[in-house]
């Protein structure tokens, strides 16, 4: 065969796959607007469900998954920063303590979420909060069941890789020469870090804390046995409370309603938000990255 | 006053500071103690690993201690917990058993652990089989299907977009096809289950609407972005020089691609494959969704099959804690677990050592 008509040919296969893969992303995105734009409202996004889920809103799923990934956030983002802090500036590339930490946090990283729910039910409800309770509580089931807290920080412990890649990566852009320029004034290593190193890679930590929110927002594996609730009438008050969730709420609205047809319009809006919600955190940490990698350059 | 690494007190002093020429570093707590805390909290990546291994399979492992007595008697247990309803269903299942022993003749109370490799997965009976080999077969299907899907159109985009693609649009395209890792998968599932399903049913016509062939290109949908970026990686990572010398020879774009550049990054792309594979198989909310959760043994792609990792997720909410039930499920979760686990190390290790291997002695 001719070797231009090989080319040409090649070249467009390949071009097409990338085409329907955007494709396929855009048409998600499409169907998801339309499906969901009509319906999605202030009234939708302020109210409680009402009449056995099938009208009202998703009020108390907006709230349950902010307070979710707040709580999240703080647990996950310091021992993300620290940790990202040991790999980059203590760190001996070579040593085996090094290579072992990498390896853990890559194997956070591909760990199936559902894991992280089994781990949840076994290690954070069942082992520690059934302890609290019998030491605390003479037995009465207060932590040892599944509420928010427990839910939390089982995503913390799923999101945790993504706060460590993003800020280690920050941090490796500061260049050599401010950390040089620090020791040399006299600065000790920690000062260094706390003045220098840190302030430089505030916007790698943000970044890494946008993309964790976004997973965490996002998954519902995690939290299907550790805290997520299908229907609540009141929001959580306390740590120990269950909460509702976006993603949670799409699954049960979608495969267990009873009348999954006459709440197709609420399943979409939820959908809508939940995507919404994901993709204007990413694209923000996409903004914040391109700016810090353009830094390295 | 004590700021400053190098301080000139009185001449023995300033003799002890110095050694061999150069200023000997004062003790500092505040800087012993930040190593100290930051070392430590950096070993809690490795104990999260350790305890989710040890928790895992910890409540996995009555299952194999659990001898027909004791299944006897958590089966009893299960039925009073259960409470008034189940107890009706309860005296159904007598024919039930019936039926089933005169298809296969066994005594009514197993040993649960010898039932997990029998072919029916039904965990809630009078005489509850916990064969996880439906499960496993399932999860293969649809990870099959998924990765025939998901492989050849991502690695094709790769191509395109590190050897063909103009930076300008490059720089376009991969964020672009990044942006689906940002799906949450339970949009995925939500997207195949309303609109996929019923796709592929007007264009195949087959009867169950959801089913491993929907669910597996659902799952596909979510493995793609990993396969494109680190498959796009390693077809960057390939050094330029070899591009280079193959164009400068007067070899085209398309055969500098495939007989150079390809070859040269054939370990990076089998370890990207790998860890889409990781993705798929653990991948829970869609194949809850899309998969329609029926565990049967079958090769056609059209029929309903229920994932490992589905199965966990679906039951884990309505077992006893402690229940033989809840042993299994953790069981399967430990198989996931080591399955992901493994072929994570072997990314890690095995390819990208190749990776290291091959360059270096083409340099």
């Amino acid at each position: 065969m001719n070797r231009n008509l090989k080319d040409t040919i090649v070249e467009s296969v390949t071009g097409i796959s990338v085409l329907l893969i955007i494709f396929i992303i855009v048409s998600i995105l499409a169907i998801t607007i339309i499906g969901g734009w009509p319906n999605l409202n202030w009234t939708f996004l302020s109210e409680f469900p009402k009449d056995g889920m099938t009208k009202g809103g998703i009020f108390p799923a907006i709230v349950g998954t902010a307070v979710m990934t707040l709580i999240m956030t703080v647990a996950a983002v310091p021992f993300g920063v620290i940790t990202a802090i040991y790999l980059a500036e203590y760190a001996d590339e070579k040593s085996v303590t090094a290579k072992t930490i990498r390896f853990a946090v890559k194997t956070l990283a591909v760990v199936p979420s559902i894991i992280f729910g089994l781990f949840g039910l076994g290690f954070f409800i069942g082992f520690i909060g059934k302890n609290i309770d019998g030491l605390f509580n003479g037995g009465e089931l207060r932590w040892g069941q599944p509420n928010i807290l427990w839910a939390s920080l089982t995503m913390a412990l799923l999101t945790l890789p993504v706060v460590i890649v993003s800020v280690e990566e920050a941090i490796r852009t500061i260049p050599k020469d401010m950390r040089e320029a620090s020791l040399a004034l006299g600065a000790t290593k920690w000062q260094t870090i706390r003045k220098i190193v840190l302030p430089g890679s505030v916007s790698g930590i943000l970044t890494g804390t946008i993309l964790a929110v976004s997973r965490g927002a996002g998954e519902v594996a995690p939290i299907l046995f550790t805290g997520a609730a299908y229907f609540l009438s009141d929001l959580p008050h306390s740590l120990n409370d269950q909460f509702m969730s976006l993603g949670y709420h799409i699954y049960i609205m979608s495969t267990q309603s009873s009348n999954v047809d006459a709440t197709l319009p609420i399943q979409f809006a939820t959908t809508l938000v939940l995507l919404l919600l994901t993709f204007s955190l990413n694209g923000f940490a996409v903004i914040l990255r391109y700016r810090i990698r353009k830094r390295a350059k | 006053m004590n700021k400053g690494p190098i301080r000139i007190g009185n001449k023995n002093q300033k003799a002890d500071n110095i050694v061999n020429g150069f200023a000997k570093k004062k003790f500092r707590f505040s800087d012993w103690f930040a190593e100290k805390v930051i070392k430590a909290v950096a070993f809690l990546s490795i104990a999260v690993v350790i305890l989710i291994f040890i928790f895992v399979f910890r409540e996995a492992f009555p299952i194999f201690s659990m001898d027909k007595t004791e299944a006897v008697s958590t089966e009893l247990l299960v039925q009073e917990s259960y409470g008034g309803t189940e107890v009706e269903e309860g005296q159904v299942p007598i024919i039930d058993t019936q039926v089933e022993n005169s298809n296969k003749p066994q005594a009514p109370a197993e040993k649960p652990s010898s039932t997990l490799f029998s072919k029916t997965w039904m965990p809630v009976s009078d005489n509850p089989r916990y064969g996880i080999l439906p499960l496993f077969l399932g999860t293969l299907k649809v990870t099959i299907i998924a990765l025939l899907f998901a492989a050849p159109l991502s690695i094709l985009a790769a191509i395109y977009t590190a050897m063909f693609a103009k930076p300008r649009i490059r720089e376009i395209i991969k964020p672009v096809i990044e942006l689906l890792a940002g799906f949450p998968s339970v949009v995925i599932g939500f997207f195949a289950l309303m609109v996929l399903a019923t796709i592929f049913q007007d264009i195949f016509g087959y009867a169950g609407r959801l089913n491993a062939f929907v669910g597996g290109i659902a799952m596909g949908l979510a493995a793609i972005p990993i396969i494109y970026t680190l498959t796009e990686d390693a077809l960057t990572a390939v050094p330029k020089t070899f591009t280079e010398a193959s164009l400068g020879l007067g070899a085209s774009r398309r055969q500098t691609a495939f007989y150079v550049v390809l070859p040269a990054a054939v370990p990076g792309i089998f370890a990207a494959v790998v860890l889409g594979i990781g993705r798929i198989f653990g991948e829970t909310m869609i194949a809850l969704m899309a998969t329609g959760n029926a565990a049967m043994i079958s090769m056609n792609p059209f029929d309903s099959v229920r994932t490992l990792s589905a199965t966990i997720g679906a039951e884990m909410a309505e077992v006893v804690f402690g229940d033989t039930h809840y042993s299994v499920l953790f069981l399967i979760g430990s198989l996931l677990f080591i399955f992901t686990f493994a072929l994570n190390a072997l990314a890690e290790f095995y390819f990208k050592n190749l990776v290291i291997r091959r360059y270096q002695s083409k340099k």
